[in-house]
């Protein structure tokens, strides 16, 4: 394990290699986030994830966003276990019937105030399930959406776009609400 | 002793399907199955309804592989879970669906139907009215000073919904009992009367994590069905993505595993290298996830010269790393006190349930569908398959680093030896060429989660009439349950990790 830890010490960082173009967008992001994040709620951003019937496609990329090559957490945004510890609710798939209580309940559970994300097209307006017995359809069907980022699934760099743009968002309201 | 064959030559055969055959049997011959199963000479390979009828996929001692129906007047069908209980759920679930009537069922709580749906029976020719949502009882556990732990649907991490109800005593599990059925999305349903391409979508998001496995299934059922013949060049796509899928899947998991055990060092590899796979992935085939690249037919889109080095590069990459993560692994006494002898399960089990994936080869049971029944291109390629005794948690690691290593492989083998050529045939055409119809598909496609099976019928329209999916996880889920036994509560987590299974796949 020594020489694990030490060959991480003297390797460059992922996060910090000469930028393709992703990797620019990646780095472009994280200076606005930041900037963003502080002004409205600090320094951090909890997140909470609640999958309300996704085919858990949205749920790999949220957790690649932990990796290192986008390492979310360096912008202080952090997935909780708890919504009585979120800020944000990012909720995937198309609500499933058996689901929908569910979903309800961990909303009411989140302290205000408190925004709602829609991650992935099922969460838009229950994608290719809309027409199933078994589906409520989209987020907003359940709960007041504040953003939606689409795809199948959106890809990380995409849900970093999409938490920026929440956070332009909610510093806007901030900012007419004084 | 019958064979499988010999069950099925008793009964009256339906044409037009393929591979290998189904025939609609009476309830003696149905019997005299579910006598195979539950003397353990058979495995189980799915059980689905539709109206009236109930069919089981079957797999018999020589690895024959076929399909018997019985008509049910009424729903009512002799239970196959009385006498087998891998199949308690599969039939529960048909009961929800189609509402067929399993006589003898020892359970006959609902599975799916959580009494939220406001039909009943959605399946089925005349589905019922909404049912009153009632309380599900869970099974007692009774003893001095016990405890119940509710977990679940809404779960700490970022992960699927489902319930576990665990009874403890003091820190030792006595009894976990699954409640699934949450992201029940109604897929068999969307499917039936679909094109055949919304129903490849369809299927290709059955379990995200599954998304080329379930679709290379759908497309060979499909294809099986029309006869349909896919160019080499394709079929070899076809197993570069699946492994690629493999390995990004395997990678995380093996770090998901370790973190779970407080190891994030693992953690933090692992998710770079499965990264590197997933970039590859979109590289090449221009997804992370490489979803609706397999279409009936073929592929979508072709391999250039700038994706195989992408590929060649990831796969150079995990060559030179991975074997010092696996060092770390099998050095670190720390890690190795939490997954050794940790939610050990027993080889009658993994052979009763037949028990797919490294779930199954962790516990003894050498089954893997890519050698047997096996497909193109894996007979042309060399690969082992893994096996080990232990069931432990640690036996899944290992089983999970060597189909890593396989995987690596297949991968520098496909790339080596891939084919020129066309991508794709118009499966339009193959509908106009045939006379007979119905006509019905079946594929065993082996995921990295195991086996799954995809069964359908089309129809002379060109529409799918039927189609059932079914996930590795239906016969590891209830595995778990038993693995956990006896096993601290804390060290619940580890161990559902090493099984991974599905519930969108399972929930459907």
């Amino acid at each position: 394990m020594r020489k694990l830890l030490f060959e991480s010490l003297v390797r460059p960082p992922l996060t910090e290699r000469p930028p393709e173009a992703s990797d620019a967008a990646v780095a472009e992001l994280a200076r606005a986030l930041d900037g963003a994040a502080r002004k409205r709620l600090g320094r951090s951003l909890s997140i909470r994830a609640v999958d309300a019937g996704s085919c858990n496609g949205c749920e790999l990329e949220m957790h690649a966003l932990s990796n290192a090559f986008y390492d979310i957490e360096r912008f202080g945004i952090r997935f909780v276990a708890s919504p009585r510890h979120a800020d944000v609710l990012v909720v995937t798939g198309p609500v499933t019937k058996n689901m929908r209580e569910a979903l309800k309940r961990t909303y009411d559970a989140t302290p205000n105030p408190k925004w709602v994300v829609a991650l992935g097209d099922c969460g838009r307006d229950g994608g290719c399930f809309a027409s199933s017995y078994a589906v409520v359809g989209g987020v907003s069907a359940v709960l007041p959406v504040d953003l939606h980022i689409p795809g199948c699934p959106p890809p990380p760099i995409e849900i970093l776009k999409g938490l920026l743009a929440l956070l332009d968002g909610v510093n806007g309201k901030a900012a007419k609400g004084l | 002793m019958p064979a499988l064959l010999d069950l099925i030559e008793a009964g009256r055969p339906v044409e037009h399907h393929a591979p290998g055959r189904r025939a609609v049997v009476a309830p003696k011959t149905w019997n005299l199955a579910v006598e195979q199963l539950a003397a353990g000479r058979w495995s189980l390979l799915g059980l689905w309804g539709e109206p009236e009828t109930v069919h089981m996929a079957l797999l018999d001692e020589a690895r024959e592989i076929g399909v018997i129906s019985l008509p049910c007047p009424g729903g009512r069908y002799p239970s196959v879970g009385l006498r087998h209980p891998p199949a308690l759920r599969l039939e529960r679930a048909a009961a929800d669906l189609f509402g067929l009537l399993p006589q003898g069922l020892p359970d006959t709580r609902r599975w799916l139907d959580h009494g939220q749906w406001g039909v009943t029976h959605p399946l089925a020719a005349q589905p019922g009215a909404a049912a009153a949502a009632s309380s599900y009882r869970f099974l007692p556990a009774e003893g001095e000073s016990l405890h119940q732990i509710p977990v679940g649907p809404v779960h700490a991490g970022i992960i699927e919904p489902g319930h576990f109800r665990f009874t403890a005593s003091g820190e030792i599990v006595v009894r976990l009992e699954e409640r699934l059925g949450y992201v029940h999305k109604g897929i068999e349903g969307l499917m039936a009367g679909s094109p055949v391409d919304r129903a490849a979508r369809l299927a290709g998001r059955t379990s995200g994590d599954s998304t080329v496995a379930y679709a290379l299934a759908f497309a060979r059922a499909v294809e099986a069905a029309l006869g349909v013949e896919v160019p080499p060049r394709a079929v070899w796509l076809r197993a570069l993505m699946a492994e690629l899928e493999r390995l990004a899947n395997h990678l995380g998991d093996i770090g998901a595993i370790c973190n779970d055990a407080a190891f994030a060092l693992m953690h933090a590899h692992c998710g770079v290298l499965r990264e590197r796979v997933l970039r590859a992935g979109n590289a090449a085939f221009g997804h992370r996830l490489m979803r609706d690249r397999i279409v009936p037919g073929g592929v979508e889109g072709d391999l250039n010269e700038e994706g195989t080095t992408a590929i060649r590069s990831a796969i150079t990459e995990i060559r030179q790393r991975f074997p010092h993560l696996v060092e770390l692994y099998d050095n670190t006494a720390s890690l190795q006190d939490r997954t050794v002898a940790t939610g050990r399960l027993k080889t009658e089990l993994a052979r009763q349930y037949a028990a797919g994936g490294y779930v199954g080869r962790a516990s003894g049971r050498d089954f893997d569908a890519r050698r047997s029944p096996g497909y193109a291109p894996y007979d042309e390629l060399a690969f082992d398959v893994p096996v080990l005794q232990e069931g432990d948690v640690n036996a899944r690691v290992w089983i999970r680093v060597r189909e890593v290593e396989q995987s690596l492989s297949l991968v520098e083998q496909i790339l080596e030896r891939l084919p020129r050529g066309s991508v794709r045939v118009d499966i339009a055409e193959a509908v106009g060429r045939h006379a007979g119809w119905p006509r019905e598909g079946m594929a065993l496609v082996e995921g990295f989660r195991g086996d799954m099976l995809v069964w359908l019928r089309i129809g002379e329209t060109g529409l799918v009439e039927r189609c059932h999916l079914r996930d590795p996880s239906w016969f590891q889920w209830p595995l778990l349950e038993a693995a956990i036994e006896g096993n601290i509560v804390a060290d619940f987590p580890l161990c559902n990790k090493s099984f991974n299974c599905s519930y969108s796949g399972h929930d459907l």
